[in-house]
């Protein structure tokens, strides 16, 4: 069976990619929602935490043997931390300013990490080895490569997580409550700052976590993060940063759409999400979902 | 009567700056650094029309450097134009391109704005790897400078180097003449306070496309005076760090004054010329070896900038001696006065 002259299982291959691919931006664009919502700073330096989580999944590999499984959860926690710190040392400072200060501030930062680690390795990827779960599943339709189901399974977990605690729990009220008036929230006893500052922790988590997952299937380079930034702050420009739902289907979809290109006219496939990004502002300049300003 | 003396200051100033750049190449500047950094003057000053004075923050700003600079080389090599149709061409792509891409961006403002415009540059950023006129990873190499109005030879460095003031002073007059104009007092109550400006009834997208255009326009005769003085337009002209280039050198010099963008340019292309030089020089005096390697950390060194103007050092150069002016006693002269 073919469809526009593609045979449809190297047509299902490619799309599990471009799903493998949309969970990635899904993951960070939710995270830089989440930021975004909190602290009214577009996160710069989302993509170079991507590249971090990945590098540190690498080098607790090579330099300490921890394995994938202990990273996934190590690197995140680090990168998290290092978040939080970055946070109380310079982003603190600059809410009450214009948003411009706080775009230059990350861009500041992510120039001098990326330098950092430019520097240090180089600017080629590091091979990461041999998938730490191997072996295919046979789906019926399709044959999958058990680390990429795994990826999709972990990815949309991650987000509807994230989507219950903030839509769902105690917390994420207060958080909710926070992003719209700060002040009132403060005066039931309930300490902001340190929400901020742990918000801006599990945002950049979260680029970590998506790192991490990323690194056995993609050479991660100091300067992968620079090429996922782009692409993130279109998904978000399309999908809007106000509803969880809306990023992760908007990160989703555009991975496939991706993919989809990269079958039928692959010169343009770097490209097409962009050009997805200019037809939804001409049609709809607020974005898919909404997404107030 | 202060305000008539400040306005003297400022165009003795002025004068100042323009006497130093005329006599430069005699008093040890190279001339192609020279000419270099007029270019990205001219840049940062474009930008900034845009940025000062509507509060548009883009990211978008490398492609019309570049594919001004892509433009104008093209055509000289393939069609042999004379260098003045060759910055025609860049500043008439730069337009269309800003026209383009204005219209598209300028639907959102804010954060929303910079996005787009970021991602609307890696859009073309991936066109220009792609198609064959831009000469892909190798870029475009020996474009030849050529004879201005046939009069000229540019071959000769400072004959460029004259050429490349003579039009950077024209734009930054052009770009006063904007400003000072009523559109430009529109442009600012629009950036005050839109809603009112509405009620006045201004049109403000029609206000910000018309600005992009300039700016953009601009932008694309920049790139287009930087590949025919350098010779060369490669990939990373067309890349969005450019654009934060551009900001950073806004940042530096001061935002929101119009002088700032040249001071920003000329300190910053100093710095990033000298920057290993001056790595060598610590390197030698404190014995930290890391200090050597200071000429390939660019980047760093650039995040670093960013970082502390925007914790320590918001109002840049110009705006910090605008506040030291304005911090200062009264002159002993207003005392004689009275």
């Amino acid at each position: 069976m073919e469809i526009f002259g593609m045979p449809v299982q190297a047509l299902l291959a490619q799309l599990m990619i471009g799903l493998v691919n949309g969970c990635f931006y899904a993951v960070l664009s939710l995270g830089l929602a989440v930021i975004f919502g909190m602290l009214h700073v577009i996160n710069f330096t989302h993509g170079a935490m991507f590249m971090l989580g990945a590098l540190l999944s690498w080098a607790g590999l090579h330099y300490f043997e921890l394995n994938y499984w202990a990273m996934l959860f190590l690197a995140p926690l680090i990168v998290g931390l290092f978040g939080i710190v970055l946070e109380r040392l310079f982003l603190k400072r600059i809410y009450k300013l214009d948003y411009l200060y706080g775009l230059l501030l990350t861009l500041g930062l992510t120039l001098i990490i990326e330098g950092a680690v430019r520097s240090a390795y180089g600017v080629s990827g590091k091979p990461y080895g041999p998938a730490p779960i191997s072996g295919v599943s046979d789906l019926g339709f399709i044959m999958i490569p058990n680390y990429r189901l795994w990826v999709i399974v972990a990815s949309l977990l991650v987000c509807a997580a994230t989507w219950y605690t903030i839509e769902r729990t105690r917390l994420g009220a207060y958080l909710r409550a926070a992003t719209e008036n700060p002040k009132l929230v403060e005066s039931f006893g309930i300490n902001v700052p340190m929400m901020v500052s742990l918000t801006f922790g599990f945002g950049v988590a979260l680029a970590a976590f998506a790192g991490v997952l990323a690194a056995p299937i993609m050479q991660v380079s100091a300067l992968t993060g620079q090429h996922m930034i782009v692409i993130v702050f279109a998904v978000v420009v399309i999908g809007g940063m106000g509803s969880i739902l809306g990023t992760v289907v908007t990160g989703i979809g555009l991975g496939l759409v991706e993919a989809l290109t990269k079958v039928y006219y692959p010169e343009a496939s770097s490209m097409v999400m962009f050009l997805v990004m200019v037809l939804v502002l001409l049609i709809r300049p607020n974005g898919l979902f909404g997404g107030g300003e | 009567m202060n305000h008539a003396r400040y306005h003297t200051t400022r165009l003795f100033c002025y004068g100042a700056l323009l006497l130093a750049l005329l006599i430069a190449p005699w008093a040890g500047l190279y001339p192609v650094l020279g000419a270099k950094i007029l270019c990205y003057a001219l840049f940062a000053c474009a930008f900034h029309l845009l940025l000062g004075y509507t509060g548009l923050a883009s990211l978008g700003h490398a492609a019309f450097l570049g594919v001004g600079g892509y433009v104008a080389g093209y055509s000289v090599k393939a069609w042999s134009l004379p260098p003045e149709l060759a910055l025609l061409a860049g500043l008439i792509v730069g337009a269309l391109m800003g026209l383009v891409m204005g219209y598209i961006s300028i639907r959102r403002s804010g954060i929303y704005f910079t996005m787009i415009t970021l991602a609307l540059a890696q859009l073309v950023y991936f066109l220009c790897v792609q198609i064959p006129y831009t000469g892909g990873e190798d870029g475009l190499q020996g474009i030849d400078r050529g004879t201005l109005f046939g009069l000229f030879d540019l071959q000769n460095d400072r004959t460029m180097y004259y050429t490349a003031l003579a039009i950077s002073v024209a734009a930054f007059l052009f770009i006063a003449r904007v400003v000072h104009s009523p559109f430009g007092q529109a442009l600012k109550a629009i950036k005050d306070n839109e809603p009112r400006a509405v009620s006045l009834g201004y049109h403000p997208p029609r206000y910000k496309l018309i600005v992009f255009m300039l700016s953009a326009a601009l932008t694309g005769l920049a790139g287009a005076l930087k590949a025919i003085s350098l010779g060369f337009v490669t990939l990373s002209d067309v890349h969005w760090m450019t654009s934060g280039h551009a900001l950073l050198m806004t940042l530096v010099g001061g935002l929101g004054t119009l002088s700032g963008p040249v001071i920003g340019a000329l300190v910053l292309v100093i710095l990033e010329n000298k920057i290993g030089e001056l790595g060598a020089f610590l390197a030698s005096v404190t014995g930290i070896g890391w200090f050597a390697t200071l000429g390939e950390s660019v980047m760093m060194i650039m995040g670093i900038v960013f970082v502390v103007c925007v914790l320590a050092f918001r109002r840049g150069i110009m705006g910090e001696l605008e506040a030291l002016r304005r911090r200062l006693p009264p002159t002993p002269k207003r005392e004689l006065e009275s």
